[in-house]
């Protein structure tokens, strides 16, 4: 996108001094965005501070690396330490803390890990290597899980034998749906994420909307997207509705990317997991169907010797369901930094407490 | 002879024949020609700066380089943004068994392309060869030494609150352009490192300006890592304007697919300048007549408050922390 | 979760293709969208197109933002 500064700084501010018009309860609203992009953009941006006090910006669980169990990556090292076995994995979770480790510290030790940025890379090492097993490590959300299931395909039309999965997919409604159930969060409002909506389509937020009263607005990831949909919730609050909106209609439509959908469907079936600090929601992840057992790491390798233990003093559950803020942790700043994070939170890049850390302290 | 033995790390005849054929025809100079144990050197009186560094890229080719240009740059960088003349470098270099020869050569011949380009010859070196994954193909340790004039006095310690921030061109080139070249990646672009000696472009600045306050060359972590160490403790913060730093696009792109930080990604051609407010423009001109320094560009200010802090005003016009970043920037698509 | 780039399809060969910004250029996989045809401008994430852009509606949307601009630039004349 081409940027023309001066008349982007001008949109942002005019549309933020419509927002200041806007009138709002008196204790404020709190709009929760449950995307680690829209945290990280948001925090990149510095637009919290940009909006009125009274309009609070809070982040859920939206990290999918943050979700995931600590037992996901206890695995995922487990397998980097059999023989022959290259793991694959999004940048995302190298720094993560396992029980023990992690995968920076077992490349160190010698195992050969590998960052892809697309899981067709993973697909590749291992037709290049044929006498290893090569594991890919599957975490993500509703945007991340056809371009898998589309590998999981392309291989095995390519007769790629020495390719498996740790899957650990997850989908958003379903998350949304615990966190306002279980009555922890006090929320006005969602800034939905633009990018699993181009998959999921706006209407599975319907049911939300409805059975909380809260608006959502599907919102892009450019500020101006960002303050657009904030100016949208705001609108829906003032007018007293609780409807599905989609801010960001040059890419999400109501009934999303069926064919996308279509791909995921075929190799993945809905399965309870467990979200870290949250605990099992569920129909919130998904898993290989039965047909794809013979790519499944946790059939074909045996994990069962894995044992996992949380870190003490951890809230990043807390800070997943946005009950509290990342200084509220003892551990913050202190024991938990990006340079040794204790948990989740504050290693992935889009974890709440690293985006709080570098640009909010 | 076509691939490196471990027999030319020996000492024997073949080291001398590697020597005499790869490293002394193309450094090429009366010094090294003499084949001494030790370069004996004329040296300009002055304070001495003196330098040195370890090269282990891979791949050793990128667009715009290669590890002999980018051992050769780097040094000469690190004694220019010291104030320093440079005047000699040496170099080590460290070859896995079955490294081609063809290669070596390549890299030892732009290595002195570099130098020529900078003025500065290698007038010593040394050979090793270790056995094959005992290292990464080859590894560079390069020394260099300088002069700093007289009365020259650069440092953290002269900035002031109010001095303005400078940056010599578009930051990032070299980091993106070393990434595209890892093959795995699939992203093109037709970006080229940055790699370049400095010396030439800094000693302008200082002969228009030479009250400098300090000036450091971000290579890794980047831009943001310079700047972190310049306020570390210190009683004073920068900020710096979003929209005033140099980017290219394909460098603001390739951050765009891949969610890096222009600022964490590193140069290999590029300096930071703190001067003083009243001398920004007579410095940024200096900088913009040489080509290296076409794109330099004021960034920011060297502020009171917060202390020890890097702010930076967004292009959406908040504001957020410029942090160090931890390790290497990691492609991340979640 | 959502880190993507706009792109414009350039090159289109069975079920992939090649995708460019103005200085980038990047191999996507087009097995998850409808009828891609070169031209088409798409959301890029982790090598896989996702869905295509619809330009007309980036216009409408930069179209009202302007109006927003003027009609408050007119407001503080006033």
């Amino acid at each position: 996108m081409k940027k023309h500064d001066s008349a982007h700084h001008s949109m942002i501010r005019a549309l933020i001094e419509r927002i200041k018009t806007l009138p709002v309860p008196g204790e404020g609203v709190t709009f929760m965005e449950v995307c680690g992009t829209h945290t990280m953009e948001i925090a990149r941006a510095g637009l919290k501070k940009m909006l009125p006090p009274h309009i609070r910006l809070t982040s859920g669980p939206g990290c999918p690396v943050c979700v995931t169990p600590i037992s996901y990556v206890d695995k995922a090292i487990a397998l980097c330490r059999e023989k022959n076995c290259v793991v694959t994995t999004f940048g995302d979770m190298f720094r993560v803390p396992g029980t023990a480790s992690c995968l920076e510290r077992e490349r160190a030790r010698g195992a050969d890990i590998r960052i892809v940025y697309s899981p067709i890379e993973s697909a590749r090492v291992a037709r290049d290597n044929p006498g290893k097993r090569v594991v890919f490590l599957s975490v993500g959300f509703e945007t991340t899980t056809p371009g898998i299931a589309a590998t999981i395909l392309h291989a095995g039309d390519a007769e790629i034998r020495n390719l498996f999965f740790l899957c650990a997919n997850k989908t958003v409604p379903h998350a949304m749906d615990a966190l306002l159930a279980g009555g922890k969060a006090a929320l006005d409002g969602f800034l939905c994420p633009g990018h699993v909506s181009a998959i999921t389509g706006s209407l599975p937020y319907r049911a939300i909307a409805a059975r909380h009263n809260v608006p959502c607005v599907v919102a892009g990831f450019e500020p101006i997207d960002v303050v657009r949909a904030i100016a949208m919730l705001l609108v829906q609050t003032a007018e007293g509705r609780h409807d599905v909106e989609i801010e960001y209609d040059r890419v999400v439509r109501p009934e999303g990317n069926r064919k996308a959908r279509d791909i995921a469907e075929r190799v993945f079936e809905p399965a309870d997991a467990e979200w870290r600090g949250i605990g099992t929601i569920p129909g919130s992840g998904l898993r290989l169907r039965g047909s794809f057992a013979c790519v499944d790491a946790e059939q074909v390798f045996d994990l069962s010797h894995v044992v996992s233990r949380e870190p003490r003093g951890c809230r990043c559950g807390e800070i997943l369901a946005g009950a509290i803020l990342p200084p509220a942790c003892r551990l913050f700043g202190k024991k938990c930094t990006p340079e040794h994070p204790v948990g989740a939170c504050m290693v992935s890049s889009e974890g709440t407490c690293a985006a709080y850390y570098t640009y909010e302290q | 002879m076509d691939t490196i033995l471990l027999s030319h790390g020996s000492g024997g005849r073949r080291t001398h024949e590697l020597i005499k054929k790869i490293f002394v025809r193309h450094f090429a100079n009366p010094v090294i020609k003499q084949l001494n144990d030790a370069a004996l050197l004329a040296m300009p009186a002055g304070r001495i700066a003196f330098t040195t560094d370890a090269f282990v890229i891979q791949p050793l080719f990128f667009p715009g380089g290669d590890i002999g240009k980018l051992a050769v740059c780097g040094t000469v960088n690190d004694l220019a943004v010291s104030g320093a003349i440079p005047r000699y470098l040496a170099a080590a270099f460290i070859i896995e068994e079955g490294l081609p020869v063809e290669t070596l050569e390549k890299i030892v011949r732009s290595m002195a392309a570099a130098g020529r380009a900078a003025g500065i010859p290698v007038v010593a070196g040394d050979t090793k060869v270790v056995e094959k994954g005992a290292c990464d193909k080859l590894f560079i340790t390069t020394t260099g030494i300088g002069v700093v004039p007289q009365g020259l006095r650069l440092g953290i310690d002269r900035i002031r609150a109010g001095d303005a921030v400078i940056v010599t061109g578009t930051i990032g080139d070299h980091g993106i352009a070393a990434l595209s070249a890892r093959k795995q990646l699939s992203f093109s672009t037709r970006l080229r490192s940055d790699c370049a000696p400095l010396n030439r472009l800094l000693q302008k600045a200082l002969a228009a300006e030479p009250g400098i306050r300090f000036m450091r060359d971000p290579t890794r972590g980047g831009v943001a890592m310079v700047l972190n160490e310049i306020v570390e403790d210190r009683s004073f913060g920068i900020v710096i304007e979003e929209d005033a730093l140099p980017v290219s696009v394909g460098v603001r792109e390739a951050s765009q697919i891949l969610g890096f930080d222009p600022l964490h990604i590193a140069n290999e051609g590029k300096a930071v300048l703190i001067v003083k407010r009243r001398e920004a423009q007579t410095v940024l001109r200096a900088l913009k007549q040489e080509l290296l320094g076409t794109d330099a560009a004021v960034v920011g200010e060297v502020t009171s408050r917060p202390e020890g802090k890097v702010i930076m005003r967004t292009s959406a016009g908040g504001e957020r922390i410029v942090d160090m970043p931890v390790g290497e920037q990691l492609p991340r698509i979640c | 979760m959502c880190l993507a780039a706009p792109m414009q399809l350039i090159n289109i060969d069975g079920e992939t293709g090649t995708a460019r910004m103005n200085a980038v250029r990047q191999a996507v996989d087009l097995s998850l969208i409808e009828s891609p045809a070169v031209g088409d401008y798409v959301i890029v994430h982790a090598g896989f197109a996702i869905e295509k852009l619809d330009r007309k509606r980036a216009r409408q949307m930069f179209r009202a933002l302007n109006t927003l601009i003027e009609r408050r630039a007119r407001h503080e004349k006033a």
